[in-house]
């Protein structure tokens, strides 16, 4: 390796731009810096050699350098930003909405919203943000803030390690914040270095040499942050995999227990009870609001549940024993959580159909006695019904959800009882011909006309049923642990700088310059605080206004 | 006091907050012709206003608060006022960190337009549906706000440094871009006029049109209808027949009546911008440019930085992780690619790309500014389009 020796002393690696130690400008090396025609020095990094500036000869330096350029990864930010946007013109396809005439995405963007919609589905754009070229696009975001980190932060570490008081003049008088005085007494350097003392300023001396420096810590803050965020991408993969993240999601009817989806049929939920409770439509605060919102603003959703944990039957193959282990009422915002699951609220619908009772009389019986009477259980209705008095009813057809589908048949729209509507064939006791019925909620008809016996309903039983979502998600702590990390970092290089002041004695007098990351105003009021009451000319802003 | 009395109460000291907020502005462009650092008695003034205003908005957020139960952040009307009382903090930090009155000058009107802007929305206070009943609700939308109002700190320097900086003794396309940064706050200014020239004519049209599912619903006009309810039929008499139809792609709740506001907001804004320029018989860049003559660009340019190093971190809390953990309580995950989610992401990742961007050279300065300009345009995207056009979980109103 071709090292390079400064004037001080001090041997620098290849494609030092500052010398570690003195600061020196190693002048054939400006160019790395794109500073070659500048009278600045560029800071960036103390001019410390970059394996991403030095080498480019085969394809890991190659494939290094692109990755390590904060250009490359601005890019790659940009990119994200268009595509996330993109993402978001039209619904992506968990979010189509429950109203739409058709929620299959091939059907339900062409219709919505035309041709533009046609090709938002056929690029795929409804899964956007799970395709595979989007994960690639994050995936190297991640891969440039490795590289862009360490590219950065080993030498940056190694040149703030080595770096002296005694400061070459080029140095100085190339900063930005320069001054040059002529006569300094020695009292007043003594105010000027108590002053920066003052200020929490960290000095060291080395032969009348003079460096003041605070808040270094905040140039690895940079770096923090990027740990942080890569541990938020691990994350995000950990989460891929079912060991760490499960998620199911159950509708559960009123006074039914059933087994947890997800859960190895470890666990099984009751529902004891849905409630659905609105704001008081009388409450002064709200009345006009409510009033505008038609009258009802629901103010809770609750599932009151028994949650139970199966045992281990004695006997293989006998049903578990089911021991409870906690009852919750869950609520938006307070999910149930057990064993490292959680149970959420997350829809409902109100009166389905448990049961309907009917009754058989003679059709021009203007009383309508009851000739017999049965009940059909909606959840698992029979397909026949023996009555006490011979007659026989038949359960033809069952439509839970009955409506007329666009040929005019009568047909289901759900599988849940929420409109319940039968065709039933009446068997008289004498052995007659049957007699054909159809009844619904409201609807009772006799197709033929001709019947002599009518089913009439006497009676219904409703229940509610909620919506409950199950999670796992072992992946939060580190997601946590990732956050944490990346606003610690974020907060230590944003709300601290890395502020330096250099003093060079020469002749009678002083050379004065300083450097900070940010905050130059922060920086040049520190100096003017410092030398106030002595004779140390003011430093002066050099900087080379926008080329 | 009754909770009435506590919710008037803070309306009024809302309204205190807003005058205040105006008569500072004055104070603040007193201190234009002012060419020391320290702005003399006028920028005092100014600040002092400024600061006693945003007691006095506290003060109606914390009323409204008891007043109604829950922090006053859970619909437009609320939240965008909460939002420009963040622009105003904003303000106050960075004004003590660098004295710079002309700040004031440009951050109060924009706090001004947004607060007006927020009340042309339903201000009743509005009971909670029961997916916002949750303490992060107001730790989540303040922090979030409050982020925004620093980011805007920085958009205002930008703008002051356009205004200072751009050459306005030709056409350029920075002059062009300029000008229509500001003929885009005009209308707001535009939304604001017609909102109130209507509401004071008592303006209605009610219209019924079809929706999915072979129904029909109702929507009342404030506006006279330029553009009408895509298939819609008009139920008053005696009001102006819409011009034509929504056309039907638009989609979401009420589609027809946000693009006719849209429109009207458009000839208000538009009006407003052209009387201007025939007063001015210049460009508006061009007219305001000496007000801004004595601000030194190279300290602009700072402040906008500093702006969005102080205010990223706190977007990213607030914005980011408290949303997030908001989520997974709620829903049960703390991410889910919902429209608002999308564009919170969206905003960080454009502050973090111009972050990165300083650290190169020849992206300070003018870049800078036209960049926290952009930056602003996304904030407001996020707050006005998302909830209103790209409906999604954080539909309010």
């Amino acid at each position: 390796m071709k090292r390079i020796k400064c004037e001080c002393g001090h041997v620098n690696p290849e494609g030092t731009v500052l010398c570690e130690a003195c600061g020196k400008p190693i002048e054939e090396n400006q160019h790395i810096d794109g500073n070659d025609k500048k009278k600045l020095l560029n800071m960036r990094y103390d001019g410390t050699a970059r394996r991403s500036q030095t080498y480019n000869k085969s394809i890991v330096d190659k494939i290094w350098s692109f990755f390590s350029s904060v250009k490359v990864g601005v890019w790659l930010i940009v990119l994200a930003l268009i595509a996330s946007a993109i993402g978001s013109i039209f619904p992506q396809e968990q979010y189509i909405p429950a109203d739409a005439a058709s929620r299959d995405p091939a059907i339900f963007y062409e219709e919505r919203y035309g041709i533009f919609g046609l090709i938002f589905y056929q690029l795929g754009f409804h899964n956007l943000y799970s395709s595979w070229w989007y994960m690639i696009l994050i995936a190297l975001i991640g891969v440039s803030l490795v590289i862009c980190s360490l590219d950065r932060f080993v030498p940056l570490f190694k040149a703030l390690r080595n770096q002296k008081a005694k400061r070459h003049e080029t140095f100085l008088n190339r900063q930005r914040l320069f001054s040059e005085t002529d006569e300094v007494t020695n009292e007043d350097l003594e105010s000027v270095k108590q002053g920066l003392k003052n200020q929490r300023y960290k000095l060291t001396e080395e032969d009348g040499h003079i460096l003041a420096e605070k808040g270094r810590f905040s140039r690895w803050g940079p770096y923090v942050n990027h740990i942080g965020l890569i541990i938020i991408l691990l994350a995000a993969l950990l989460r891929t995999t079912p060991l760490f993240y499960m998620d199911e999601y159950v509708w559960v009817r009123e006074g039914e227990q059933v087994v947890l989806p997800g859960t190895d049929q470890a666990y099984y939920i009751e529902n004891k009870d849905f409630i659905i409770e609105n704001h008081n439509p009388n409450d002064e605060r709200f009345e006009e609001a409510i009033a505008e919102e038609g009258g009802e603003v629901p103010s809770n959703y609750q599932t009151n549940v028994a949650i139970y944990q199966a045992q281990e039957p004695e006997v293989t193959g006998a049903e578990p024993e089911l021991q409870k282990i906690i009852d919750s009422n869950i609520r938006m915002n307070q999910p149930a959580k057990f064993d490292g699951y959680a149970v959420y609220q997350s829809g409902y619908q109100l009166n389905e159909f448990s049961s309907m009772s009917f009754k058989i009389h003679e059709t021009d019986d203007p009383d309508e006695d009851a000739l017999g009477s049965f009940t059909v259980d909606l959840t698992s209705p029979e397909s026949e019904y023996e009555l006490e008095n011979g007659f026989r009813v038949e359960v033809t057809n069952y439509y839970p959800d009955y409506y007329l589908d666009d040929n005019g048949e009568p047909a289901s729209e759900t599988n849940y009882p929420r409109n319940p509507a039968f065709v039933m064939m009446v068997h008289p006791p004498d052995g007659s011909e049957p007699e054909i019925s159809f009844l619904g909620i409201g609807k009772n008809i006799d197709a033929t006309g001709e019947n002599d016996y009518k089913v009439g309903i006497t009676n219904f039983e409703t229940h509610d049923v909620s919506g409950l979502s199950i999670r796992k998600d072992y992946s939060l702590p580190y997601f946590l642990v990732g956050a944490i990390i990346f606003m610690i970092g974020v907060i230590q290089g944003m709300y601290w700088q890395h502020r330096r002041v250099w003093i060079r004695p020469k002749d009678n007098g002083i050379l004065l310059a300083a450097h900070t990351n940010k905050n130059w105003h922060g920086v040049t009021k520190d100096i003017e605080k410092s030398i106030s009451g002595t004779n140390v000319n003011m430093v002066k802003d050099q900087q080379e206004l926008d080329e | 006091m009754s909770s009435n009395n506590l919710i008037e109460l803070s309306g009024t000291l809302l309204y205190t907050a807003f005058f205040l907020y105006l008569i500072a502005t004055v104070f603040f462009s007193f201190t234009i012709g002012n060419k020391r650092k320290s702005d003399g008695k006028a920028g005092k003034i100014g600040i002092t206003l400024t600061i006693i205003g945003f007691l006095s908005q506290f003060a109606y957020f914390i009323t409204r608060w008891m007043g109604s139960g829950h922090a006053p952040v859970s619909n437009l009307f609320e939240f965008m006022t909460f939002f420009g009382m963040a622009i105003v903090l904003g303000f106050i930090i960075i004004y003590f960190i660098y004295k710079l009155s002309v700040l004031g000058l440009f951050a109060l009107p924009v706090a001004l337009i947004i607060i007006a802007y927020a009340s042309m929305f339903p201000t009743e206070v509005s009971p909670l549906i029961p997916s916002l009943q949750s303490h992060w609700l107001y730790i989540h939308v303040t922090t979030v706000s409050l982020a925004q109002g620093i980011l805007t700190i920085s958009f205002v320097a930008g703008l002051i440094y356009l205004i200072r900086q751009v050459d306005q003794t030709k056409t350029t396309k920075q002059t062009t871009w300029l000008e229509i940064t500001i003929y885009s706050l005009i209308l707001f200014v535009g939304f604001i006029l017609a909102s109130t020239l209507f509401n004071v004519m008592n303006y209605n049209a009610t219209f019924e049109y079809p929706t999915t599912g072979n129904t029909t619903v109702e929507t009342e006009y404030h506006m006279p209808a330029i553009a009408g309810p895509t298939d819609g039929t008009l139920l008053t008499d005696g009001v102006m027949e819409p011009w034509f139809e929504t056309p039907g792609w638009m989609h979401g709740a009420d589609a027809g009546r946000k693009f006719n506001t849209l429109i009207w907001s458009f000839i208000f804004g538009t009006g407003l911008y052209l009387l201007l320029r025939l007063v001015f018989r210049k460009r508006i860049g061009a007219a305001i440019q000496p007000l801004v003559k004595n601000a030194k660009p190279d300290l602009l340019d700072e402040i906008g930085y500093r702006a969005v190093a102080i205010g990223f971190p706190v977007f990213t809390l607030g914005g980011l992780i408290f949303a997030a953990i908001w989520a997974e309580e709620a829903w049960g995950r703390f991410w889910g690619w919902d429209p608002k989610e999308v564009w919170a992401l969206i905003t960080w990742f454009f502050y973090a790309a111009y972050l990165h961007l300083r650290l190169s050279r020849g992206w300070h300065g003018e870049k800078s500014a036209w960049l926290a300009v952009v930056g602003f345009a996304i904030i407001m995207f996020n707050l006005i389009v998302v909830n209103l056009v790209l409906a999604g979980l954080h539909s309010y109103a």
